[in-house]
Formats: C-alpha cells, structure tokens, sequence
C-alpha cells in the first residue's frame, strides 16, 4: 500500500509555498501533495491559512514565494481561469454564485457555449445546448431537473449548494476543491455529500476538502493536512489509528500530543 | 406549456431532497410585473389627457412625443448597460453637450457631415473609456468619477465656445433631427435600432451575460476567473457613444449647439431608467423596460405641457417620480443599507 504511494505520481504539489498579507505570514513554507483518486483533508483553526492555501493552489492569490506543480509540471496560475483550463474546480465557502442569474448561466459561467466571431461581444450563446448539458450534469448527481432557468436566488442554501457542486463537476475537473462544503448543509444532506465525494473518489479524482466537521473528514480522507498558524502542524493518517482527539491537539497547539501513558 | 408539479422536477437526491419546483413562464409573456404596471399607466394617461384636450391623441403630437422620447431614450439605453454592471454614470448630459458642440463645431468649419457625426460619437467613446479606466484601474467610485468628469467636460464646454451657440444650416444634419422615413421621425428609427441592439447585446450574447453576472456579484465573477474590468470598462464605452449620439441627434433637431444643451437631463435619463426596473444595485434590469418608462416620462411631460400645466410643476413631479421608482426599488431589494 505504502509502497504504491511511494511510486504514484502526485497530481498536484506545493513546496515551499509563503503567502504574506502585509506584516502578517499567512503561509510559511508549506509543502504537500496529493495523488490522484486521493481524498486529503485540510484542517486547522481560524485564520491558519487553509482558504489561502487553497487560493493559492486554484489561482486566486499569487504566493509570494513556493512553487506549484500540477501533473508534474511547474504551473504559474495567474487567475482561477488559469486553473480551471488545466482541471481545478473549486466550490467556495460562499459558493460563488451569481444570484440573479438562472442555474444554466451559473454553471456555464465564463465558459459559456457559444458561436459567433472572435469577441464576446459578438459572440451568440447557446442556451439550449448549455441548458442540455447542464441537465444532463445534473442527472449524473442523480437529480433530474426541468427547468434550468430558475434564478439561484430562488433557490435554498442546500439547493445552491448542489448548484455550486454541479459547476465544478460539469467540466470534469482532475482536482476538486471544497472549501467548508458541508457548512449550510442540513444532516441528510452532509451524508449525500460524503456519497458524492466517494464517488467522484472511484473515479480517480482527487479532491481536497476544507472542513470544520472532523467527523466528515475522517469519513473520506485518505490523509489530513493540518494547519497550524501559516504553518503545516503535521500530516495524520486516518486508516492507521489516528484519532481525532491527535487532529485537535494539532490544530490547537501546533505539535502531536505527547502521549500520557508513559 | 404544461404546469410542472414539484414532483416532476426533481426526483429525490436522497432522502427527501427535492430542488424547487419550476416556474413555468410562457415565452410570449417575457413581460414582467413592473412593465405591465408601466403599459397599464401609459394607457391610463393617454385616455386621461385624450379626454382633457382635443390636440394629444393628434399624429403630430404623438410624433412629437416619440420625437422627444428618442433623445433621451438613447441615452437611458446606454445608462442601463452601466447601471445594469453595477456601476453609475452622471456625465452623460455633458457628453450629449459636447458631442453636439464638437458636431456642430466640425460641420460649421465644413467638414463633411458623417465625418462630423463620427468624431462627436468617438468623443463619446473616448469620455466613456477614461471614465471606464479611472473606475476599474484606479478603484474610484463611479458617482465620484463620472461628477468630477461631467463639471469638467461642461466647463470645456463653457470655455471652448465662450458661452456661444453654433447655429447649423447644414440640411443633411439637420434632417436627422427633423427628417421622416414612411412618416417616421428619424430619431424615433434611431431609437428603435439603438434599443434592438443592446436588446440582443444584453440578452443573446456572451458579453451580455457578464454584464449581468458583474452587477449580481463582481466578486464572485473574479472568482470563475472573468476580467470584470475589461468588460465593466465596455459598459463606460456604450453609455458614452449612446450619449453622444443622443447629443447629436438633440443638436441637429434643435438646429443650434449650446454649452448648456442637455443641462438636467441625466436626471431624467436615471429616473427612466430605475423607474424601468434597473437595480441601482446592479444585475437586474432590460432595456424594454427604460424604454417603457421614457415612453411614460415623454407623455407625460407632454401632457402637462398640452394642458398648461405650469412648467415649473414639472420638474416637482418628475421628482416624485424618481422618489416613487427609487421607494419600489428599495422596497424590492430590501432598502439602502
């Protein structure tokens, strides 16, 4: 087992990524990888850094310093544009969403079907087509939707929430990101979200998963990364009898619990 | 079109999980609420100052009216591209001023008419383009931006023709205020084009469809990796050859070009436009509905005026008006917080 890892490929890596908002050094030398089909877990109290990790790693913010290597190339994202054409969804902590356009606009947004000449100010959209393909992305979630024209803002949190899911699935990404996917989610549906990630997990795409739940986490991760203050606190392995009481220590204080046996 | 129930949108997700149900409009009833309210109190105003004076429901003065609504309305139509972004533009009745005065000052000099025409709507282009690059470049609030841009691009006025008209003899020129096609008035044909263009622009294309995801969450648009400032910045470049082209239009029909021209009117252009249905906050709104609402403005001035009604009330009512459509936009939205 430890030995496939080894020789795996990861799918994406960052080393010695440093990420400074003014006097402040919200990332300081963080390194880690992900293999593909691999579910990681990225933990850490408030304010340790994992959301501008995670914006490092699809575009939004540049580092400062570090470098990312996604499918064994050096990348340079100068935007969440950049990341999303080589393969990196990501699902925001507050989706993300334009509200006052329907679900078919949403999901097709800045990658909208379309003929027509070089400019997008002359170019025509196809909004049957898109409306089609939206459909049918929709019913690989297993929900069969009609009317792809309702407004998001019509729509409920957990509703929105399947939107946001469904536009990171819809362009088949290799990496999926979900920043604190299950926080507007009601019980019934964290557990449909634990499905989905499974399943996405079987066909060999890897996801990262931004959690306060350590319940969930430890339901799907393969590994959990956890931050602590800018910096990487440690990596802990579910499977091998990690527990989450090590998670907290970590998150809390920065180092792995001495134990109190001894 | 059949009703969907809510069963037969969604089947469930797991457990109980049903998306919401659909609503299902009928393409041929694209009219909202707002806009069938509008055509409601458009007849009513028409039938009100028919019966009141023999001389309203006259063809003349209905060309009249569409006359005097085109000017305006084109402008409405590029201030409803910008509002529609997100953003705001007061310096239009000051690019109509100057778009006239620099077409009229060309024209005098004897420059050829459509040469003419061309720079006084690429004034308004290059207005609406710094406008747009002080706004995104430099992160200065529109109102900010686009008052200071109005004070200074009036005050040229002022100075480049020392407070003087320009008085126009070209008949070319001037029949694009005055002229007829099958009976007609031609701005009212300008009109018509100006507003099926950025009807398609808005609702057909890909540029269209930014400009609404820009006004609903700018933020969220950077997120899916759209260059909101290029696109923000075509808005600008609309509004202001949309505005210069109205100013043209105003100066060939008033057959002179005065600094003052078109003073206040970026006040009338805006209350069309909200009362209109476009959210000042931005990401909701259509062109149909700011040319409804000139429409409603354009007849009632010209009702008032048929009447006699004193003309210093009007700009009392117009302001009611503007107060009115602002109070149904806030309470739509939730108010200003």
């Amino acid at each position: 087992m430890t030995f496939a890892q080894v020789v795996e490929k990861p799918l994406i890596e960052v080393r010695d990524i440093c990420k400074n908002f003014g006097a402040v050094q919200a990332l300081q030398n963080i390194n880690f990888r992900v293999l593909p089909g691999e579910v990681l877990g990225l933990v850490g109290d408030n304010g340790a850094g994992k959301s501008t990790l995670v914006k490092v790693l699809n575009g939004a913010y540049k580092p400062d310093k570090g470098e990312v290597f996604f499918e064994g190339q050096h990348v340079h994202f100068e935007s969440p544009l950049d990341s999303r054409k080589k393969g990196i969804e990501m699902i925001y902590q507050d989706f993300a969403l334009i509200e006052c356009l329907d679900i078919t606009s949403n999901i097709f947004l800045g990658k909208e079907r379309t003929f027509g000449l070089f400019s997008p100010l002359l170019r025509f959209l196809l909004r049957r087509q898109m409306d089609d393909e939206a459909k049918k992305t929709f019913k690989d979630l297993g929900i069969q939707l009609e009317n792809m024209r309702i407004k998001v803002k019509e729509l409920s949190g957990g509703e929105r929430q399947l939107v946001a899911i469904a536009r990171g699935m819809h362009f088949q990404p290799k990496l999926f990101i979900m920043d604190e996917p299950t926080a507007n989610l009601s019980v019934g549906k964290i557990e449909t979200l634990l499905t989905l990630e499974r399943d996405l997990k079987s066909r060999g795409v890897s996801i990262i998963i931004i959690s306060h739940r350590l319940e969930d986490i430890f339901a799907v991760a393969d590994r959990i990364v956890v931050l602590w203050r800018g910096q990487k606190a440690g990596e802990i392995i579910p499977r091998e009898g990690a527990t989450m009481e090590d998670v907290v220590h970590l998150m809390m204080f920065g180092n792995r619990a001495q134990s109190t046996k001894e | 079109m059949k009703e969907i129930t809510r069963d037969q949108v969604a089947k469930p997700l797991a457990n109980e999980e049903v998306i919401v149900e659909g609503r299902v409009k009928s393409i041929l009833w694209r009219l909202n609420f707002r806009d069938f309210a509008m055509i409601v109190i458009l007849v009513g105003l028409s039938i009100f100052f028919t019966v009141q004076s023999p001389h309203f429901f006259k063809m003349g003065n209905l060309l009249d009216i569409a006359r005097s609504a085109a000017i305006n309305g084109i402008v409405a139509a590029g201030e409803t591209v910008v509002l529609i972004s997100g953003g705001f533009d007061l310096s239009i009745s000051s690019v109509m001023a100057a778009s006239g005065s620099i077409t009229a000052a060309l024209i005098h000099a004897h420059v050829s008419t459509y040469l003419a025409v061309f720079v006084g709507l690429s004034f308004g282009a290059m207005v609406g383009f710094i406008n747009g690059i002080i706004i995104t470049k430099m992160r200065i609030n529109p109102l900010i931006t686009t008052l200071a841009t109005m004070a200074i691009i009036r005050g040229t006025c002022y100075v480049a023709s020392n407070g003087l008209s320009i008085g126009i003899g070209d008949e070319t020129f001037r029949s694009f205020g005055f002229g007829k096609i099958y009976g007609i008035p031609k701005p009212a044909i300008m009109l018509i084009i100006v507003y099926a263009i950025l009807y398609i622009l808005l609702h057909y294309t890909q540029f269209g469809r930014y400009v609404y995801a820009i006004g609903g969450n700018a933020n969220s648009c950077r997120l899916c990796g759209l260059n909101i400032d290029r696109w923000r910045l075509i808005t600008y470049i609309l509004c202001g050859i949309c505005s210069a082209f109205g100013g043209i239009l105003l100066t060939a029909l008033v057959g002179t070009a005065i600094p003052t021209a078109a003073l206040g009117s970026e006040l009338v252009v805006i209350s069309a436009v909200i009362l209109g249905g476009t959210s000042l906050a931005g990401g909701e709104g259509s062109v149909m509905g700011t040319l409804l609402a000139m429409a409603l403005l354009s007849t009632l001035t010209n009702g008032m005026t048929i009447l006699s009604f004193p003309v210093y009330w009007h700009q009392i009512i117009r302001g009611f008006i503007l107060l009115l459509a602002v109070l149904i936009d806030a309470a739509r939205t939730g108010g200003y917080k």
